[in-house]
């Protein structure tokens, strides 16, 4: 298993810094959480590592470097990604959704045939996030928690090795999250999870650790309860007490 | 020396026309991402109203002046009816817009088939415009026509016009906010559809100005849209959208190297070198010359 | 997977159907007249496989199918031009315009139909190998390829026109003679022509009914649906368009090919902005994504153009340009939509929406 290694990861768009010289280092099996203010930088991040903008410094996953490879090949090395709002094939069923995740490695003899059954890889990511009924329908029918489960599973069979998730559980309802947590805690366990997650609760009852992002960087690193008392912490969500209503809020 | 002058002040004059063709789709489709295929008719139906005018005004020159704001109202208005029967039912699909308006382009050639006839016509310049401005005198002289030098008096006053409505007027505010955030605007009470069709009308407008211009080097015909709607998308894509500049000096600077490539070649292969340049600097620049940045996924 | 199964059944029974209404019904109940007019839409109704694949899967809103008719079809008139004038001879056109007394550099390798028939096909999917290399990697998508896939097709027609001594210019390669050896003045050979036309129509339909049905086909359609987030699975997007777009370059270029015999003429004005855009209008019509759909609105669309404008060309381009506007403003699935519905409508259980026809925009 490897380990996602960040050092001096800088960000600009046309002269605003969105990372600012961020260093960071999840070693594998963790669940990382990584949590700041709206506008801490946080998905830019998330966006640098995956090869989505640019940015300047070095991501190594595993001992090899990311930055300036194409999205496509960061991916095939074993990276995967969920988005703030879950992007999945609308048109396509959830077994044809995860069917192409999982087939990215796949010869052009295999591609030019039809799918003939289902892959065991695939029936085994259904069964894990519960849609092996919807099988056949299309995605776009999906109600808001399942298509992030979708995506969650799309990674699953993509069989990445570092899982990068933008607000996982934002709009689920509170058995959803439960349930989410616990398939993310049994994922983390062969895998490296991030997690960018701005409900408060669910930080706490998940994450194994923890980063705090201010202002482009990285204010805080450790166990939930150590970044809780840390008082640079408390000055940036105490000192913003409305930020953090709302950041518990969403 | 003269040559190269010579075919660099061609270059300038193509580029003007070429502006101001491409001005009202930089409104069109560089702000509000609609591809109109119609715009081309719009620039032809530009050309007859001055074709009309001077038949029922004597004088070349006054019917000409009369024209403009004539033409630029034509245009606009047919635009305008354009957007609210067809176009903004379309906006979330715009190859489809492409298309659709395709077929208006073609209804609306017939149409001035039908009422014009199908062979060209002319229009006469005023005698302030027939001249030539001598630059360069001597045994090798270089000139520059009248009615070259009007259009690119015409562009680029069009362009200053467009850029400090965009910039100054309340109007203008808008349109850049609907652009840079449609839901944003939305909720912020600015009425979207108001302010689609109100650019729509400036932008279909304009391409009756450029129609006006057109009648001074070129025969007026049902096909003149189709002729110069390409190189107009082109001028767009390569400027970049959302941005004035891009248009202009992409405008100027196609103009010249068609000019320089035709001189040194033939027209038909100056077409296929310009276009191959093109795609060659797509592969620079992808977005453009200019382009708004965003962080958005798609 | 009975569902698919059944599928499979309808797909072959179609085939059939298809074969039999190609093969024995048209060449029995139709004048040789007619049967060349059809032979002539079958060539439209292969582009417009191509295009149900490019633009219908894939969103690929290829506006310049022209060009790759025209290589196909200047590739096949450029051999049998040289194959009437026979050996030693230069083709007719370049006697009148022409000062040259040899053929063309570039003509020469046509004289071998070998070559001249592999040029049909590969010809314009090397060209499209090469463009589309060039857009689809730099991400260049949605409208702004489609003025350039325009701009392409304006570009050869205009050039075409400019090279009057070699490729006899607005007239284009006219009054063919032969095919192959075959006199194309002997109604038979015609015939012959319109069976070789037909095969190739369902060749091409089963090459396009397996790519769509294969994982292939379900990428493309997630590319055109999402293309960032297929690049973040691990595929480059480019690679999947281009695969649509240089197989959809190959079956025009096969039409084009095939079109020089049935006419007896490739002009640049069969193969410029109005053409290629027409193409496109058939497809639109009879539904995009649907293969059928697509084939039967060509067909319908070139039939209706010839009943049309030969006794009322005003009218029919009004009907044209109505067709354009209602058919995508208000049927973007085209008239296999409405068979969709039907079906739906018809089945008891509307629970299991198996056949959702994908219908996406991708821009």
């Amino acid at each position: 298993m490897s380990e996602l290694e960040i050092r001096g990861l800088r960000v600009t768009f046309d002269g605003f810094t969105a990372v600012d010289g961020v260093d960071l280092d999840v070693a594998p099996g963790d669940l990382r959480f990584l949590i700041g203010p709206n506008g801490a930088g946080k998905t830019t991040l998330v966006d640098a590592v995956t090869g989505l903008v640019k940015a300047e410094g070095s991501a190594k996953f595993g001992g090899a470097e990311l930055l300036g490879r194409p999205v496509h090949r960061i991916a095939r090395s074993g990276i995967g990604r969920t988005f703030q709002t879950a992007t999945v094939f609308e048109e396509l069923t959830v077994l044809q959704n995860l069917d192409i995740a999982a087939g990215a490695g796949r010869s052009m003899w295999t591609m030019l045939r039809r799918r003939k059954d289902v892959p065991e890889a695939v029936a085994q990511a259904m069964e894990t996030v519960g849609l092996t009924d919807l099988a056949d329908s299309p995605a776009g029918t999906l109600a808001h928690g399942q298509k992030q489960w979708l995506e969650i599973g799309m990674l699953l069979v993509q069989d990445v090795k570092l899982l990068l998730l933008d607000e996982p559980v934002a709009g689920m309802s509170h058995d959803e999250r439960q349930a989410t947590g616990e398939l993310l805690q049994r994922i983390s366990e062969e895998r490296t999870v991030v997690v960018i997650e701005h409900d408060m609760d669910f930080m706490r009852s998940f994450a194994r650790s923890v980063s705090v992002l201010h202002a482009g960087k990285v204010l805080s690193e450790g166990t939930v309860a150590q970044v809780q008392a840390d008082p640079k912490v408390q000055e940036v969500y105490l000192g913003h007490v409305e930020d953090t209503a709302v950041v518990q809020e969403a | 020396m003269t040559v190269i002058l010579g075919q660099t002040f061609t270059g300038i004059s193509i580029g003007a026309v070429l502006l101001l063709i491409a001005l009202g789709l930089s409104l069109t489709f560089g702000q509000m991402n609609v591809i109109n295929m119609a715009h081309g008719e719009f620039i032809m139906a530009g050309a007859y109203t001055t074709y009309v005018l001077q038949k029922s005004i004597s004088s070349a020159g006054i019917s000409l002046l009369v024209a403009l704001p004539v033409a630029f109202l034509v245009s606009g208005v047919l635009g305008a009816l354009l957007e609210w029967l067809l176009i903004r039912r379309l906006y979330l699909r715009p190859l489809d817009t492409l298309l659709v308006t395709w077929g208006v382009s073609l209804m609306l050639q017939q149409l001035a088939r039908d009422i014009f006839g199908a062979p060209n016509v002319q229009t006469r310049a005023p005698d302030w415009l027939t001249g030539n401005i001598e630059i360069i005198g001597g045994d090798d002289p270089l000139t520059f026509a009248n009615s070259r030098l009007f259009i690119l008096g015409l562009a680029v006053a069009a362009v200053v016009a467009l850029s400090l409505t965009l910039r100054l007027t309340p109007l203008g505010r808008r349109i850049r906010a609907v652009v840079q955030n449609r839901d944003l605007a939305e909720v912020s009470g600015i009425s979207t559809s108001t302010v689609d069709r109100t650019a729509f009308f400036l932008g279909s407008g304009l391409a009756g100005v450029a129609g006006v211009a057109l009648t001074l080097v070129g025969p007026i015909g049902p096909t003149m849209g189709t002729n110069v709607i390409i190189d107009a998308f082109l001028v767009i894509v390569v400027g970049g959208i959302g941005q004035l500049k891009g248009t202009v000096i992409v405008a100027f600077v196609l103009g010249v190297l068609q000019s320089v490539l035709e001189y040194s070649t033939t027209v038909s292969v100056a077409k296929v070198l310009v276009l191959v340049a093109i795609v060659a600097f797509l592969q620079w620049r992808p977005q453009g010359l200019y382009t708004l940045r965003t962080r958005s996924l798609v | 997977m009975n569902v698919l199964k059944g599928r499979s059944a309808r797909a072959w029974a179609g085939f059939a159907g298809a074969a039999v209404v190609l093969f024995a019904i048209a060449p029995l109940a139709l004048s040789d007249f007619r049967l060349g007019l059809l032979a002539k839409y079958l060539c439209t109704a292969m582009v417009a496989v191509g295009i149900c694949l490019a633009w219908g899967r894939g969103g690929l809103l290829t506006l310049g199918q022209g060009v790759f008719f025209g290589l196909g079809g200047y590739a096949m008139a450029m051999h049998l031009k040289i194959a009437d004038a026979g050996p030693g001879n230069l083709p007719d056109f370049m006697q009148l315009y022409g000062t040259a007394t040899e053929l063309p550099w570039w003509w020469k390798p046509f004289e071998n139909p070998l070559f001249a028939l592999a040029a049909t096909v590969l010809l314009p999917m090397a060209v499209a190998a090469l463009l589309g290399l060039f857009i689809f990697r730099r991400r260049v998508k949605g409208a702004y390829f489609a003025i350039l896939s325009q701009a392409l097709a304006a570009a050869l027609a205009i050039w075409l026109v400019g090279q009057q001594a070699t490729t006899g210019g607005t007239n284009g390669l006219t009054d063919i003679q032969g095919f192959f050896g075959y006199s194309l003045d002997d109604p038979v050979n015609q015939r012959l022509v319109y069976f070789v036309i037909a095969a190739a129509l369902l060749l091409l339909m089963a090459i396009a009914r397996q790519l769509i049905n294969s994982r292939y086909g379900e990428l493309l359609v997630a590319v055109r649906d999402s293309e960032e987030r297929v690049r973040f699975l691990g595929y480059d997007p480019a690679n999947v368009k281009l695969v649509a777009y240089v197989v959809a370059a190959g079956m025009a270029g096969l039409a084009g090919a095939l079109f020089v015999p049935a006419v007896g003429i490739i002009s640049p004005a069969l193969i410029g902005i109005v053409p290629s855009i027409e193409f496109v209008i058939g497809a639109a019509v009879g539904g995009r994504a649907s293969l059928v759909g697509a084939v039967l609105g060509a067909v319908a669309v070139a039939w209706a153009k010839t009943a049309l404008s030969e006794e009322f060309p005003a009218a029919w381009t009004y009907f044209q340009g109505l067709l354009f506007i209602v058919a995508l403003a208000f049927l973007p699935g085209g008239l296999a939509s409405l068979a969709v519905l039907v079906r739906r409508r018809r089945k008891a259980s509307p629970a299991q929406q198996t056949a959702a026809v994908p219908l996406g925009e991708a821009a």
